[in-house]
């Protein structure tokens, strides 16, 4: 099938608009062949505009380049870059029929009708959407719509496969469902792909790397591994996941807090008095219920505080527990255990929990 | 419907039913009839098909308004685009000069082009001064084609941008994404995008054309458009069955490019839904 994808080096780019607005900061990156990084950032951070120029919709600023396994395609416009493009709102061709948008990009390369059909015929029953050929593209669902910009990009065999919010416009189960294969397809295809994103959960499950990004800067790049236990800011720690951030003073190696005080281990870098803040991810609190009135926190560490909300999610209850610290703290507890708002509870924060510099 | 609201309808029905009938049903009832009354009866009609002056008159009527209507649609798609596109200093007012003519009468836009290029013209003083020959063309059929141009931007310029505004511009990254030209992306995306409202003005400005007759009265007497013939055989030859005749013939042509257009315009629309 598809080749094997093209290493994209991103060099200085930079994007002002003509108002003067500054969309993205000089960006310097490298994308390994067959790689699959992923764009994360709250909308305006500057993700699009980035995916934009790795595809030539967009020019960065003067000094800025773009070089595509080590030929600079800086001027050549996005019909010359070879590349997949799929959008959040499917951007079908409304005129031609699902066959016709598929084979689209092999009738401008001149391909013969023989060898088209195949071709289109091939990934139609690739994205399994082959019943659905002469259909027009209004009577489709979302997510066949997607499945048919996928087919379309795929079928000219880019090198590049990039991805803006594919699945944004979906419902959550079909979310999911197209997530599952658009990884399937990356894996196999061995292409390499951009996808752009706001959604962590979709950054994590699809990205060999994740670079977060905030106005118009990156703020980590990362595996989603790294991105997740070691954030390396607080902007990227409170975008990827919940973070329970508390603040206290420091003394005798312990954070005290209302609930209770937290061991300060590890870490060198944590002073040993005056105020601090810690985080930590709520899968970090183990949540024991407390039945006596008169109960104490643990001696070496541990907070109490009171269940406000409790919700069942199936595999894990999410709690929320005020009182242990200045604001409230996201826990999440085995479903097995049964919990009521007003249930006293005591919390103990695994070794993780990370010195923390507001930002 | 319930049976009993029936009466109660019909009343509501009945003053659109009085007036369509009085303005329109007995006139044109009676505008048959005098053609039946003529010195040929119902044989008036393939007079205008077997009698080369009208028949001349008709085709040439046809292949201006076609004419007019193609170079109008061309024009009016590139520029109604590219003012949806592009924002520059003074295009409000580019748009406000465009739309212009709207508030001119056929009468005021013979006589512009009388002055552009009549006999004491811009255009004769310009290439008089060039090439020592004065260039004349408002006294006929090119005068005419310059005029309805004129008058026909207005109408079909609004609507192409009304479309052009709607246009995803995704969807012609995406052609573009796949390999296609820009012409190639002009043709695959944006003319069928804009297909619809090329067609359903494209058709307006057919008709009018068609039917205009201030213009062409104003610029000559002797230009042999439908409308003119109609006017000079009623009231010059007083030859009453033959402009009744081809009154109606002008209507049932129109009313057929019209209808053609509503159903073209009809399945585009739901194609690009």
């Amino acid at each position: 099938m598809t080749g094997p994808g093209l290493d994209i080096r991103l060099v200085a780019c930079a994007k002002t608009f003509t108002d003067g607005t500054r969309a993205l900061e000089p960006l310097d990156l490298d994308i390994a062949a067959g790689e699959t990084v992923v764009f994360l950032g709250p909308s305006g951070c500057g993700k699009t505009t980035t995916l934009r120029i790795i595809a030539g919709l967009e020019r960065p600023d003067p000094g800025g380049r773009v070089v595509f396994a080590g030929r600079d395609v800086t001027p050549l416009p996005v019909e010359k870059r070879d590349i997949g493009m799929v959008f959040q709102s499917y951007a079908l061709f409304p005129n031609m029929d699902v066959a016709g948008n598929v084979g689209y990009g092999l009738k401008v390369r001149r391909i013969p009708a023989v060898d088209r059909r195949r071709r289109v015929a091939e990934m139609l029953e690739m994205m399994h959407i082959t019943e659905l050929a002469a259909r027009s593209v209004d009577q489709l669902s979302g997510g066949q719509k997607q499945r048919v910009a996928l087919a379309r990009a795929l079928a000219v065999r880019p090198r590049v496969l990039l991805l803006d919010e594919p699945l944004t416009a979906l419902d959550a189960k079909l979310r999911e469902e197209l997530r599952i294969e658009i990884d399937r397809l990356l894996r196999n295809l061995g292409i390499t792909a951009v996808y752009v994103t706001h959604d962590q959960a979709e950054a994590m499950a699809l990205g060999d790397r994740i670079v977060v990004m905030e106005r118009g800067r990156v703020a980590q790049v990362g595996t989603p591994r790294e991105v997740y236990l070691s954030p390396a800011n607080p902007f990227v720690a409170r975008f990827i996941g919940t973070l329970n951030v508390v603040s206290g003073e420091a003394a005798d190696g312990h954070l005290h807090l209302p609930g209770g005080r937290l061991a300060l281990n590890g870490a060198g870098s944590i002073p040993a008095s005056g105020r601090l803040s810690v985080a930590f991810r709520p899968e970090a609190v183990a949540v024991i219920p407390l039945i006596n009135p008169g109960d104490q926190p643990h001696p070496d560490g541990g907070l109490i505080g009171t269940v406000t909300a409790a919700f069942f999610l199936g595999d894990h209850i999410r709690l929320v527990i005020d009182g242990a610290g200045e604001s409230a703290i996201v826990a999440l507890a085995p479903n097995h255990h049964r919990f009521t708002p007003g249930d006293r509870v005591h919390l103990a924060v695994d070794g993780g929990a990370m010195p923390f510099a507001e930002g | 419907m319930d049976r009993r609201d029936t009466p109660f309808l019909i009343l509501l029905a009945l003053p659109a039913v009085i007036v369509f009938s009085a303005f329109f049903l007995l006139p044109l009832a009676r505008l048959v009839m005098v053609v039946g009354e003529g010195r040929d009866g119902l044989a008036t009609y393939a007079v205008v098909l077997t009698h080369p002056r009208y028949l001349e008159s008709l085709v040439a009527t046809m292949v201006l308004s076609a004419g007019v209507t193609a170079v109008t649609l061309a024009l009016c798609g590139v520029v109604g685009v590219f003012l949806t596109r592009n924002r520059f200093f003074g295009q409000r007012l580019v748009v406000a000069m465009l739309t212009l003519p709207l508030s001119f009468p056929g009468v005021v836009v013979g006589f512009m082009i009388i002055m552009l290029a009549g006999r004491q013209g811009l255009i004769g003083d310009l290439t008089q001064a060039l090439t020592g020959n004065r260039l004349v063309f408002a006294y006929s059929m090119a005068g005419l084609f310059v005029a309805y141009v004129y008058f026909s931007i207005p109408r079909v310029i609004l609507t192409v941008m009304a479309a052009a505004e709607k246009l995803d511009r995704r969807v012609e990254e995406a052609a573009r994404s796949l390999g296609a030209s820009t012409w190639r992306v002009t043709r695959d995306v944006i003319i069928p995008g804009l297909a619809p409202a090329l067609v359903s003005s494209g058709a307006i400005c057919f008709a009018t054309a068609m039917g205009a007759f201030g213009t062409a009265f104003t610029l000559a007497t002797r230009i042999d458009v439908l409308p003119m013939v109609i006017y000079t055989e009623f009231t010059l030859n007083a030859n009453i069955a033959v402009a009744a005749s081809l009154s109606i013939v002008l209507g049932i042509i129109t009313w057929v490019a019209l209808a053609i257009a509503r159903s073209l315009a009809g399945t585009t629309v739901s194609a690009a839904a």
